[in-house]
């Protein structure tokens, strides 16, 4: 009963029967001789991509071609935090619209995603903290997204477990709030989008790495796997941390180094945390899962790495700041730490588009931000995809704005991902 | 990684040096604006080993070129850089 809807009389049912009669949520196909569009990548922004060509541009002729297993990169290994308040308009705009589709994406997807809107705070640690909270408010405010200043007392009571004295190393002024930011489950994103895109008829081929690509003159029609060649129209890179390395293989060289970034979850404990903590001043950011398990992490590695495995370093550094800011943590023992490689583009802006080879496609860039986009992302590659043209929202984040000087920098660093 | 073989000092904690560019994106004064823009915004950034230059910043200050595995993270061939021109 693999192609069910998900319901509670199907789990009811099920009960009965010691919930043994779920099947498979997505087939496993062999790869087709050939494709309109092969998706290079099975993260949340490849199979996203692959559903809305699917769903909104009737283009079911798709493939999702994953070296090793879906969600296994760095949507099965992102803190989760999803909001769109970001500085830039450009950024603000795109990730307002993926916001606007987080908050359908279970009743979108038959599958509940468990989105959850538990507001995200940026803690303001000075006067100057607070000036650039209450500047990047209302900038939020003018394009029509949520925001809300919070005082010191407002924010205490919000959070009572937040190290309020005056006297410590930063402390806590206010902050700035938007309240329709939050988690998700991220296994769940991209199984979802998964089994949403096979039902209708996109092959989602795993243990399937593309080795290089097949071209007519300059064209690209297709690509070499180890499980084959596989013709196609279209082919989209969407790997993540691994777009150098694939973008590579047809010879390109893009604004984008790999690094390693880090988080870390602790044993499950009772709701102590119900909001999302970040800081303007400290690279933290810490949430309570829903199964009890504190969420949290930190800065990147700050050197190039594919090795999906950290610094200890770095992992204090982020395990200090946290405890800083919620003393209660340190009774807590951590359970797993783990890696992600981040695809950290040039001026911190994700690419969307046309790459200079005609049939290659390129989506990357995201570093260490890309899970809030998972269905933006999707939904706007997939419109650059069917119709040859980039979707409004995504015409900024072309390739070609770092040689004709239109970078989008949201931190202001340029091109030294390290500092960023 | 974890310890660096400075050419100046001999081997120091690894959190004692910072990571600056490749070695192919240094961008010179001469460059034509092409080749400048390719140092400045493009990267081979390849799943394997890269020349590097780094710095023991929080050491000897000095410069120094390596190629480093971006997967073991294995370093070999350091050498230091001067003012002198990259070969
Ligand atoms: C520790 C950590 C914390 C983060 N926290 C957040 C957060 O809180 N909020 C947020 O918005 N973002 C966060 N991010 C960033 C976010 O996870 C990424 O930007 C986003 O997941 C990237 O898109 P993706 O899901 O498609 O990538 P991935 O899930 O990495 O998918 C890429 C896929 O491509 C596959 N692939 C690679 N090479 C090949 C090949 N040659 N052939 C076939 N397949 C290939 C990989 O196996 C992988 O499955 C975090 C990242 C990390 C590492
Ligand atoms: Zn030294």
């Amino acid at each position: 009963m693999s192609g069910g809807r998900y319901s509670a009389l199907a789990l009811l049912r099920g009960a009965l029967g010691g919930q043994q009669h779920w099947g498979r949520a997505w087939r496993s196909p062999e790869p087709a001789p050939s494709y309109d569009v092969v998706i290079i990548g099975g993260g949340g922004h490849g199979l996203a991509t692959a559903y809305y060509l699917a769903k909104v541009h009737g283009i079911r002729r798709v493939a999702v071609v994953e070296r090793s297993w879906i969600g296994g990169g760095n949507t099965g290994r992102n803190t989760t935090i999803v909001r769109s308040n970001y500085r830039q308009p450009q950024l603000q705009r795109m990730l307002d619209h993926s916001l606007k589709l987080w908050e359908s994406l279970s009743d979108e997807l038959n599958y509940n995603v468990m989105f959850s809107p538990r507001g995200a705070l940026f803690l303001g640690h000075s006067d100057a903290d607070m000036t650039r909270l209450a500047e990047r408010g209302d900038a939020l405010v003018a394009q029509g997204i949520d925001a809300e200043l919070m005082d010191r007392a407002a924010v205490a009571k919000l959070i009572p477990l937040l190290d309020m004295s005056p006297d410590v190393h930063w402390p806590v002024q206010g902050g700035l709030m938007q309240w329709r930011g939050g988690t998700a489950r991220h296994d769940a994103v991209a199984w979802g989008f998964a089994r949403a895109a096979d039902r209708l008829g996109v092959d989602i081929i795993e243990n399937c790495e593309v080795t290089g690509y097949v071209r007519d003159g300059e064209r690209v029609t297709g690509v070499t796997t180890t499980r084959g060649t596989i013709a196609a129209s279209k082919v989209a890179i969407c790997v993540a941390g691994n777009s150098g390395h694939v973008a590579g293989l047809a010879g390109l060289r893009l604004p984008i180094e790999s690094h390693t970034l880090q988080a870390y979850v602790t044993e499950a404990v009772k709701p102590m945390i119900d909001t999302v903590i970040m800081s303007q001043s400290l690279h933290c950011y810490i949430s309570q899962s829903d199964k009890g398990g504190i969420v949290a992490g930190g800065d990147p590695d700050f050197f190039p790495s594919y090795a999906q495995r950290g610094q200890p370093l770095r992992l204090e550094d982020a395990i200090a700041q946290a405890l800083a800011l919620v003393p209660a943590l340190s009774r807590l023992r951590m359970v797993r730490c783990w890696a992600g490689v981040t695809d950290m583009s040039f001026d911190g802006s994700p690419i969307i588009g046309d790459t200079p080879m005609d049939g290659l496609y390129l989506n990357g860039g995201w570093c260490y931000g890309g899970f809030k986009a998972t269905p933006g992302s999707g939904w706007l590659y997939a419109h650059h995809l069917a119709t040859g043209k980039p979707h409004d929202l995504a015409a900024p984040f072309d390739l070609a704005r770092f040689a004709e000087g239109r970078t989008i920098d949201e931190a202001g660093v340029g091109p030294m991902p390290q500092h960023r | 990684m974890l310890l660096i073989a400075c050419p100046h000092c001999g081997p120091r904690a690894q959190e004692e040096f910072s990571y600056e560019r490749t070695t192919d994106s240094v961008v010179t004064t001469e460059a034509a604006p092409d080749a400048a823009m390719t140092a400045l915004f493009t990267r081979e950034n390849p799943r394997g080993v890269a020349e590097e230059i780094w710095r023991h910043t929080y050491g000897c200050r000095g410069w120094m070129v390596f190629r480093r595995d971006r997967i073991s993270h294995a370093i070999s061939d350091i050498r230091p850089l001067g003012p002198e021109p990259l070969a």
